[in-house]
């Protein structure tokens, strides 16, 4: 010892670091990812292996020869958003989808902004949005590729021969278009088990809610994520969906099918409690996710999309700045005098 | 139930690795350099002059201002110099040298272990004997103890709360002076109560000293008016403001002081000065003082003189090991890093921590995700993110609406930072500077 490092106070740092917390978050997602490719085999294997690699390049590309940073890819970062992104696409897409998505939400929608930190909107969801928009039948395409487990699970195959890939979202959509009455087009009941535990059609991540709700538990006990956000939208879409339901039943879903359909927890759980797009105190959090909660099921309810998850994240992102400056903390001791 | 603070702060390991190593009595330097500067106000002025002879005890310096706090010798001896030395941050700062040669105390000194409990003083005899006597607040401010116990006209003291949670990490010295001088603290206790004229006393203690906990509540029976709060482990609740919304449940108001909720913190330590400046004549001379880091061969608490160089404090535990990094006057959310090992103790010195660079190295900085884990550590509730900010961008008006000058500077927001964003450096930075502007708006 001949130099002491002086420097100020604290002299101990906690054990978090950005690259633990997107290391969680990829664990997190570990459940719902798993039993993806279980479900859908080769095909999704696919999606990721070329979603997070686009990421990951399209990040290190960007650094090295536009912005001339050291390279961020260590951070983990881009691999949380190429693994969202896929889990955000229809199963059946093809691979150049992820690519283009890839590009989108990293080149566009993070590094144009300045990279990790900056950007306004979730990366993995103005990739989707951009994708749905763009490519719309084969974005809206629910065919379910053969995957493992529906060789084994008798059930499973039934319930894919069954729905024939149609979202129950867009059933009812198109139905109540077409004229019909829920009771006509629900005549098993609006919500059955299967919505939780594992039912195929929709996007990747929508597959099992149950395996979502695995992940969130983590994030939860990891200290990752505060409950508040994911809570508040839930509950705001099931008091909504209760009124409208108990009103017109005939025409409004009710709350368990909108809590169990679509991407209401993918995007609650993963996409609304990204940090860098979500505000950062209680109050504004509650805002944020009431906001969400709303637009999603007026998308829902009245918009022409069957499933408006996405978009009123999007929208509530644009929020933001606005409830971090004005919902402030709560502060210790009131002014004196 | 255990009680804690509302808002904010962090978990860190409490590494209290020297909670079971006995007290020893540190071997007398050859030399002493006591610091005229020790307690916060005004430097003390020397009294002494060089080939004096000076008793254990001894007044050495007077204090010079109302904020400010007299200085005893701490060991017998000859007066060397009077100079400006190097403290241990590297300023210079006026130090009275002493040689020391043998242990001769002030006859007056009561130096037997026998423990005095009646008191006839009164509150105004009280106060004059803390005053001195040279006691200052030993938590770490070192803000001289008199003059807290004195509120200013208009504000009365209600209750008393001895502050013995010793949130910070690895310290350990009042954790032993708790478990081994209950009687004294708790009679120190009731010698402030009677100078503040207050009848109830708190003695807060952090979960994680059971033992101390025990001591102080046997104590705390055999004399009227004390109560100990068992409290939840979560740092910084040693802080004045959060001990008080912990015990009694009250704020302190933004800009306000303490006494404004009626309360008046002492640190355990200061309990134990009062107790033997009152009763057994004894200035403050000595102290306390952990020697701790996972990097040494052994972790002890010894009783130093004030004065002693830190060096001698690390020679008494097998030297400086290789791989230590850091040297820390002070715990390791608020102490202070060592540049000048020849530098000596003060009176309100607690610990020296050894950290290697592994435990210490701040994690590379990175961007901002906005996770906002700092304003959620905040025990202020403040915005660390956004007033890093403005200190970066140089906006003390903004700073100022953001209230900044609340900030204690506990080191929750650095400590918490996934990003490693030197939060609080550059939030001290602006806090100082908004500081000078309130000050001489009000002038």
């Amino acid at each position: 010892m001949s130099n002491l490092i002086v420097s100020p106070s604290p002299h101990l740092h906690g054990p978090e670091s950005t690259r633990r917390v997107m290391g969680d978050v990829l664990i997190a997602l570990l459940p719902v990812t798993l039993v993806a490719l279980l479900c859908y085999g080769w095909s999704v294997l696919i999606l990721l292996l070329s979603g997070v690699a686009t990421c990951v390049l399209c990040e290190y590309l960007i650094n090295r020869f536009l912005l001339h940073r050291p390279c961020s890819v260590g951070d983990l970062s881009a691999i949380v958003t190429g693994v969202l992104l896929v889990l955000n696409l229809p199963p059946a897409a093809p691979w150049w989808i992820a690519v283009v998505g890839a590009v989108v939400a990293i080149g566009i929608a993070k590094m144009t902004f300045g990279g990790l930190g900056q950007n306004l909107f979730n990366p993995a969801l103005v990739g989707r949005v951009f994708l749905l928009v763009s490519f719309p039948v084969l974005m809206t395409d629910w065919t379910i590729p053969h995957g493992l487990l529906q060789d084994h699970l008798p059930s499973l195959s039934a319930q894919v021969d069954a729905f024939s890939g149609a979202t129950p979202l867009g059933v009812a959509k198109e139905g109540l278009g077409a004229g019909s009455t829920l009771q006509e087009l629900f005549a098993g009941g609006q919500f059955n088990w299967n919505m939780f535990f594992l039912r195929p059609g929709g996007s990747v991540g929508e597959l099992s809610a149950l395996a979502l709700l695995v992940g969130f538990l983590y994030l939860l006990c990891r200290r990752v994520i505060k409950v508040t956000i994911p809570l508040t939208i839930v509950a705001t879409v099931v008091v909504l969906s209760a009124i409208f339901s108990a009103v017109d039943p005939a025409r409004f879903t009710g709350p368990l099918f909108n809590v169990f359909t679509g991407g209401l927890l993918l995007g609650a759980i993963f996409m609304a409690t990204d940090y860098v797009t979500s505000p950062m105190t209680t109050l504004g959090q509650i805002i944020y996710g009431v906001g969400i909660g709303v637009i999603a099921l007026c998308i829902r309810y009245f918009g022409s999309y069957p499933e408006g998850v996405s978009f009123s994240i999007l929208i509530m992102n644009c929020v933001v700045p606005l409830l971090n400056k004005y919902c402030k903390p709560r502060r210790f001791g009131k002014e004196a005098k | 139930m255990k009680k804690t603070f509302a808002i904010g702060g962090v978990h860190p390991h409490d590494s209290k690795l020297s909670r079971q190593s006995a007290v020893e009595e540190l071997p007398l330097p050859e030399t002493v350099a006591i610091s005229m500067a020790q307690h916060l106000g005004a430097p003390a002025t020397p009294i002494v002059a060089v080939g004096d002879k000076v008793l254990v005890g001894q007044l050495i310096a007077e204090p010079s201002g109302f904020v400010s706090a007299p200085v005893h010798s701490s060991v017998s001896g000859t007066v060397k110099a009077i100079e400006p030395r190097a403290d241990l941050a590297g300023n210079p700062v006026p130090h009275v040298v002493i040689e020391v040669e043998g242990d001769a105390w002030l006859p007056e000194i009561d130096r037997t272990p026998n423990f005095v409990g009646d008191m006839t003083l009164s509150a105004e005899q009280i106060l004059a004997r803390i005053k001195e006597a040279g006691i200052v607040g030993l938590g770490g401010a070192a803000f001289p103890t008199h003059i807290k116990l004195s509120p200013p006209p208009g504000k009365k003291a209600e209750v008393l709360i001895l502050n013995g949670t010793e949130c910070e990490p690895y310290l350990t010295s009042d954790d032993h002076i708790m478990r081994d001088r209950p009687d004294e603290i708790a009679m120190g206790a009731q010698i402030m109560m009677k100078a503040l004229g207050v009848g109830r006393c708190y003695i807060g203690i952090e979960e994680n000293k059971p033992e101390a906990i025990k001591a102080m509540r046997i104590a705390a029976i055999r004399f009227g008016g004390l109560e100990v709060v068992r409290l939840k482990k979560k740092y910084p609740q040693g802080g004045e403001k959060q001990l008080i919304d912990a015990i009694i449940g009250r704020r302190v108001p933004s800009l306000g002081l303490p006494i404004d909720t009626g309360a008046v913190v002492q640190n355990v330590g200061t309990a134990l000065a009062v107790y033997e400046a009152v009763q057994k004549h004894k200035p403050l001379i000595d102290n306390m003082i952990t020697v701790t880091g996972r990097c040494l061969p052994v972790q002890k608490n010894f009783l130093v003189r004030i004065g002693t160089p830190f060096s001698k404090l690390l020679e008494a535990v097998g030297g400086i090991p290789e791989n230590a990094a850091k040297i820390i006057s002070g715990g390791p959310m608020m102490g202070k890093a060592i540049s000048n090992l020849e530098a000596t103790t003060v009176k309100a010195s607690s610990a020296v921590l050894v950290l290697t660079e592994k435990e210490t190295k701040r994690r590379p900085e990175g961007p901002c995700i906005r996770c906002g884990k700092c304003a959620d550590a905040c025990p202020m509730g403040l915005q660390p993110f956004l007033l890093y900010k403005l200190a970066k961008m140089n906006r003390p008006d903004e700073m100022e609406q953001e209230k900044v000058f609340d900030c204690i500077e506990c080191g929750c927001c650095l400590y918490t930072c996934p990003a490693g964003i030197p939060l609080l450096d550059l939030i001290r930075i602006g806090k100082a500077d908004v500081m000078k502007i309130m000050r001489s708006r009000k002038k």
